[in-house]
């Protein structure tokens, strides 16, 4: 069973390539219908170390020493009460203080590292299934092409339906399908990376699973993730399902274009929202009839300037280091 | 949610551990101690369940699991003080706000394990 999510292990499908995971955390691709081949790929991501402290206490017998009782005055930890080989370490606590979810986090610290060297505004765009997130997308790409590198990585149990609107724009995406897996996971995009190799300063857009429980638990080395909710759905959701509310930076309430039809309570889904998230920003938008859009592109330009900027300074910094290590040995001849 | 899978994050965690410090001889895992948040994302019924099955044929096949569970704190900003917190969306219980940072209770980890002689477990 695949130990990120639950799912079989194989059944991960990238661009119709089985992908398979090693115990060794290698992953790589077999060949699929297109003929495609990947090696192992070359992964640049560090695994997260958890302190271990050995506390073992070696319990030795000098010759003669008898015993087959308690050793009621001896504790290790919680002492053993009966007899024991001598020679043998008692009971000794190792400690770990590792997150369960290790292996992801480790994954997404790698994409992370990747994405601020590259210069990549990543978002997680999360949301229960007919929320609009493509849709979102794709009017986003309309008015964003020619200003900003794009890049989609797509995400769904099964075809490829999504990722080839997005390409029908013109702009590359990849699609991820999980089989039975109901949420994206780190590995899963570092490996659709390879695939996508998204120019420096991209904006690029992670559509999940639709799925408002499990996604919000998976880091997916993402600057931010974007809950959509779309005005169809009921105010009280974020209270409903207040984890994902809780890990997004920005809720886009969407279909607004409905609201005369409907009862829905902008405000209460408003408020609903942060209650679980105080520091949550709001847009409201109607991606088919183009309402509200301006405001989440600007914030969408706000945040991929600053990932360029970073990339910029991070350069910067190295070209200094560089100089000054060229100086060194020049001075050293 | 994914409880069969944490139990599996859990036997990974504690497999890894054991591959950089190997156990003595005739040594075993006894315990697994973890540390769940009250307000994380797991059922603690279907995690100890999933744990019991995933174990077999492990280093923990014979392992208890002990749960330390972490109660749920949040910083109010209207108070300006820390406060128990027990679900989100919960308003603060001393002065009604929902303006709340979780600061603990989110928790998913492995604390440490016991190790211990197999024959006298």
């Amino acid at each position: 069973m695949c130990t990120i999510c639950g799912c079989g292990e194989g059944e991960t499908k990238i661009e119709g390539a089985r992908l398979h995971r090693h115990a060794d955390g290698t992953v790589h691709a077999h060949a699929g219908e297109d003929g495609h081949e990947h090696a192992a790929g070359s992964h640049g991501h560090d695994h997260a170390h958890g302190h271990a402290h050995d506390h073992a206490h070696a319990h030795e017998h000098g010759p003669g020493c008898a015993h087959g009782q308690a050793h009621a005055d001896l504790h290790y930890g919680r002492g053993p009460a009966h007899a024991h080989a001598p020679g043998i370490s008692q009971e000794r606590m190792v400690a770990i203080e590792r997150n369960i979810l290790a292996k992801n986090d480790a994954y997404a610290r790698g994409n992370r590292r990747r994405f601020a060297q590259r210069g990549i505004f990543a978002l997680n765009l999360v949301s229960s299934p007919g929320s609009g997130k493509t849709t979102l997308l794709v009017e986003t790409i309309r008015r964003l092409a020619g200003e900003l590198p794009l890049a989609v990585i797509e995400g769904d149990q099964q075809t490829s339906h999504d990722a080839e609107r997005i390409r029908a724009t013109g702009t590359a995406a990849v699609q991820i399908n999980t089989g039975k897996g109901c949420h994206l996971d780190a590995s899963q995009i570092e490996h659709a990376l390879t695939h996508l190799d998204p120019a420096a300063d991209s904006l690029l857009f992670i559509e999940n699973v639709g799925n408002l429980v499990c996604p919000s638990a998976f880091d997916l080395g993402e600057a931010h993730k974007v809950v959509v909710l779309s005005v169809t759905e009921g105010e009280d959701k974020p209270l409903k399902y207040p984890d994902m509310f809780a890990a997004a930076s920005l809720m886009v309430l969407n279909k607004i274009d409905l609201l005369p039809h409907l009862d829905f309570d902008v405000q209460q889904a408003i408020d609903a929202a942060r209650r679980v998230n105080p520091a949550i920003t709001v847009l409201q938008v109607s991606a088919s009839r183009g309402i509200g859009m301006e405001a989440w592109l600007d914030w969408l330009r706000a945040g991929a300037g600053a990932a360029a900027a970073q990339r910029a300074e991070l350069a910067a910094q190295e070209g200094r280091r560089r100089a000054q290590l060229e100086e060194h040995i020049a001075s050293l001849r | 949610m994914h409880e069969m899978s944490l139990a599996e994050g859990v036997i990974g965690v504690v497999e890894d551990t054991l591959a950089a410090q190997p156990p003595a001889p005739g040594e075993a895992v006894r315990t697994v101690r973890l540390e769940i948040g009250r307000l994380a994302a797991v059922e603690l019924q279907a995690l100890r369940f999933a744990f019991e099955v995933v174990r077999r044929g492990t280093v923990a096949e014979a392992a208890a699991l002990e749960v330390i569970e972490v109660p749920g704190t949040a910083w109010c900003m209207r108070c300006c003080g820390s406060v128990p917190l027990a679900q989100r969306g919960d308003p603060c219980p001393t002065c009604g706000s929902h303006q709340l940072q979780v600061t603990a209770g989110d928790e998913l980890r492995v604390k440490d394990i016991e190790m211990a002689a197999a024959a006298t477990s």
